[in-house]
């Protein structure tokens, strides 16, 4: 498999994560930029770098876990320069990158396993995959907004101000960028979740409607929706939001590893 | 094509001599056209602040020579005995006039480390004296780079970044909560001195609306007035603390003037929606406690002092990275300022030779009688082409490498060196 759209993407994110940290660090709006850019420019390589991994299994690129944390992080990162764009907002690219890269670097550097086809496939299934992986990555990008407000309401509330709190978004935009991000996670996976019950309907043979992973993304929904509610409301606006935003990434998270690894039949890896 | 600097600032004089020694702008105007027109200086500027006054000039002939000139026209201009004057100014003469002026741009030399205004008074000088044709070829690049060396500062480092003063300290933290204050509501307690740099502060980023509370309702209408806001009646908490998202108090009482059981209705009524309280009144004017209350953040006097002071100590950190761009552009305009001086050396210099160049042949080829006319007007020829070849090739080089100027630092001895009239000693 030719390895250059994969170098030229952990390159490229690695330079905008640099530039996002010096942006942070110095407030240079160029810097900035020039973050963004690459950014954008890591994009356009990780999609090159996605399509061909998928032309050389001969299959989607979540076929297999390694391929599906290389979507998930370039869904992480579309989402990102999305509401970065959509907020105007830069100082955040230096805590989202890492995990852009890390999930970049894990898929890419794993070898790719040789399973077998997954029973379903077809466009349905290709937009429920997809659209779920998106939200995760839009739950993930409001989790790590969330504990940002978490870390600096508490440097507020304690006097400390330093260096750091004047570098970072004000509160109420990092509340408004993770609702945001989990109105983008709900909305694609309330769809993905339709989707996916569509395709187990169009499957042929014997089928199971029922998985744990089902209950779980059922759960998450409920979950989400109560925070989008109550964030906006009277006695949770603020850090008690964010706490809960925190406490559905967990499940999030559950769900993607424990839930998606072992006790689920019709969505694990391996 | 020398550059001198006569001026007073907040370092040299005390307010009573910078008073005196200000300009109006139509003073600027009448004191530039005076020392043009006395042929003190050929191109004029005056910047005029409230801690500065430094008129800027390039003299027809040296900037030492024209210095104490420059000072007599200053104290007559405004009538200030030279004895008063001249322990208060400072004169700086070619590249450190240079210097001063790129530093004063990018706020170094300020008395406000970093203020963000001096730009924007060094840009109105600048546009002024390029209106009034006061300036020229000279002063036109040095400010426009100056202009360009400010702005890298102010973008490129922090010196003007965090606020300096407790007022704005709390107006920019109240952004850190609610982020662009133009949709916000604020409350002001007291209406005192402090109250109104806090007012002008939050007027300046926007503040939607503004409520005065104050025991004098005369002065609060004042204060509400000045800066367009609205009256209440002082102890009616429950309405006042309803709607505003910042809350400032100023207020001389003895006694805690916001209990906690105060702010606590207020965000029970305003459902739990943030508030920044800063208490700026010696004593407290609200309770401890208040600030354990959910989406409360209260910062009283001691808090933004100390803020205050960090982001002092992090402006001077900024030093070296503002000095180090002041440095580049300095070197750029001496740069350019060497290249312009060395090219008109060189014209000099080959306009001398061929006026030589006749006398010399005639005198050298006097006692040559053999050769004929045609082996004159050869040997004129050869000598033409020999003088364009020697000084053609290094004017090119001089136009065309940076590096080469760089490395001639004394256009001056050069010019003395060929261009001279002197007999050697």
């Amino acid at each position: 498999m030719n390895h250059l759209f994969p170098i030229l993407t952990a390159l490229a994110y690695l330079a905008s994560f640099c530039l996002y940290l010096r942006f942070l660090g110095r407030g240079n709006k160029l810097t900035g930029r020039l973050g963004t850019l690459f950014l954008g420019l890591g994009l356009i390589t990780h999609y090159f770098a996605l399509l061909e991994r998928s032309r050389g299994l001969h299959t989607v690129p979540y076929h297999d876990l390694y391929g599906s944390m290389s979507l998930f992080g370039w869904l992480l990162a579309l989402t990102y320069l999305g509401l970065e764009l959509y907020h105007r907002q830069r100082s955040v690219g230096a805590f989202v990158l890492p995990f852009v890269l890390v999930f970049f670097l894990a898929a890419h550097l794993a070898p790719a396993d040789r399973l077998s086809p997954p029973a379903a496939h077809g466009v349905t299934f290709a937009f429920h995959v997809t659209l779920s992986i998106l939200a995760y990555a839009a739950f993930a990008l409001s989790f790590v907004l969330s504990l940002i407000f978490l870390g600096e309401e508490r440097l507020l509330r304690s006097h400390k101000v330093g260096d750091v709190v004047w570098r970072l978004p004000p509160l109420e935009l990092l509340a408004q960028m993770s609702q945001s991000s989990v109105l983008v996670g709900l909305v694609s996976i309330a769809i993905g979740t339709v989707l996916g019950f569509v395709t187990v309907d169009r499957l042929e043979g014997q089928h199971s409607y029922f998985d744990l992973k089902y209950l779980v993304t059922l759960l998450l929904l409920v979950l989400y929706a109560v925070y989008f509610f109550l964030a906006r409301t009277t006695a949770w606006r603020g850090a008690r939001a964010s706490k809960l935003c925190v406490f559905n990434f967990v499940i999030v998270f559950l769900n993607f590893t424990v839930v998606g690894f072992f006790l689920s039949h019709s969505h694990r890896y391996f | 094509m020398e550059i001198v600097l006569v001026g007073l600032n907040h370092r040299t004089a005390p307010v009573e001599v910078r008073e005196r020694v200000s300009f109006t702008a139509e003073q600027a105007r009448r004191a530039g056209e005076e020392l043009r027109a006395r042929g003190i200086l050929e191109e004029t500027l005056v910047l005029s602040t409230c801690n500065r006054s430094e008129v800027y000039g390039v003299p027809p002939e040296s900037s030492h020579e024209s210095a104490p000139g420059l000072s007599t026209f200053l104290s007559e201009f405004h009538s200030v005995r030279p004895d008063i004057l001249s322990v208060s100014l400072y004169h700086h003469y070619d590249h450190e006039a240079v210097r001063h002026l790129f530093r004063v741009a990018a706020g170094l030399d300020s008395m406000l480390l970093g203020e963000a205004e001096i730009l924007g008074q060094v840009r109105e000088a600048y546009r002024f004296a390029h209106e009034q044709g006061a300036t020229g070829p000279v002063l036109n690049r040095l400010f426009q780079g100056a202009l360009e060396a400010g702005k890298r500062v102010r973008t490129e480092t922090e010196l003007g970044a965090r606020p300096m003063s407790v007022a704005s300290a709390g107006v920019k933290l109240a952004e850190r909560i609610f982020g662009k204050l133009s949709e916000r509501k604020a409350l002001v307690l007291g209406a005192g001195t402090i109250s109104e740099q806090v007012v002008s502060n939050l007027r300046d980023r926007g503040i939607a609306q503004l409520y005065v509370m104050n025991r004098s309702r005369d002065r609060a209408e004042e204060l509400a007035k000045q800066f367009g806001g609205r009256v209440i009646g002082w102890g009616e908490w429950d309405s006042a603390l309803q709607s505003p998202d910042v809350v400032v108090s100023s207020v001389s009482a003895e006694e805690v003037v916001l209990r906690r059981e105060i702010v606590e209705r207020a965000m029970a009524a305003r459902g739990n929606r943030a508030l920044f309280l800063m208490d700026l009144g010696v004593p407290r004017n609200i309770e401890s406690s208040v600030g354990e209350l959910y989406n409360v953040y209260v910062y009283n006097t001691d808090d933004l002092s100390e803020i205050v002071q960090q982001n002092r100590n992090a402006r001077e950190s900024e030093i070296p990275r503002a000095q180090g761009i002041v440095d580049e552009h300095v070197a750029k305009f001496l740069s350019w300022q060497a290249s312009v001086e060395l090219v008109g050396l060189v014209d000099a210099l080959r306009t001398k030779m061929r006026e030589e160049r006749a006398s010399f042949i005639r005198a050298r080829m006097e006692p040559m009688k053999h050769l004929t006319e045609s082996d004159r007007a050869h040997v004129e020829k050869l000598m033409d082409e020999m003088l364009e070849k020697l000084l053609l090739e290094p004017a090119e080089r001089l136009r065309g490498e940076k590096e080469l100027r760089r490395k001639i630092q004394n256009v001056e001895a050069l010019r003395d060196l060929f261009l001279s009239n002197r007999e050697k000693p």
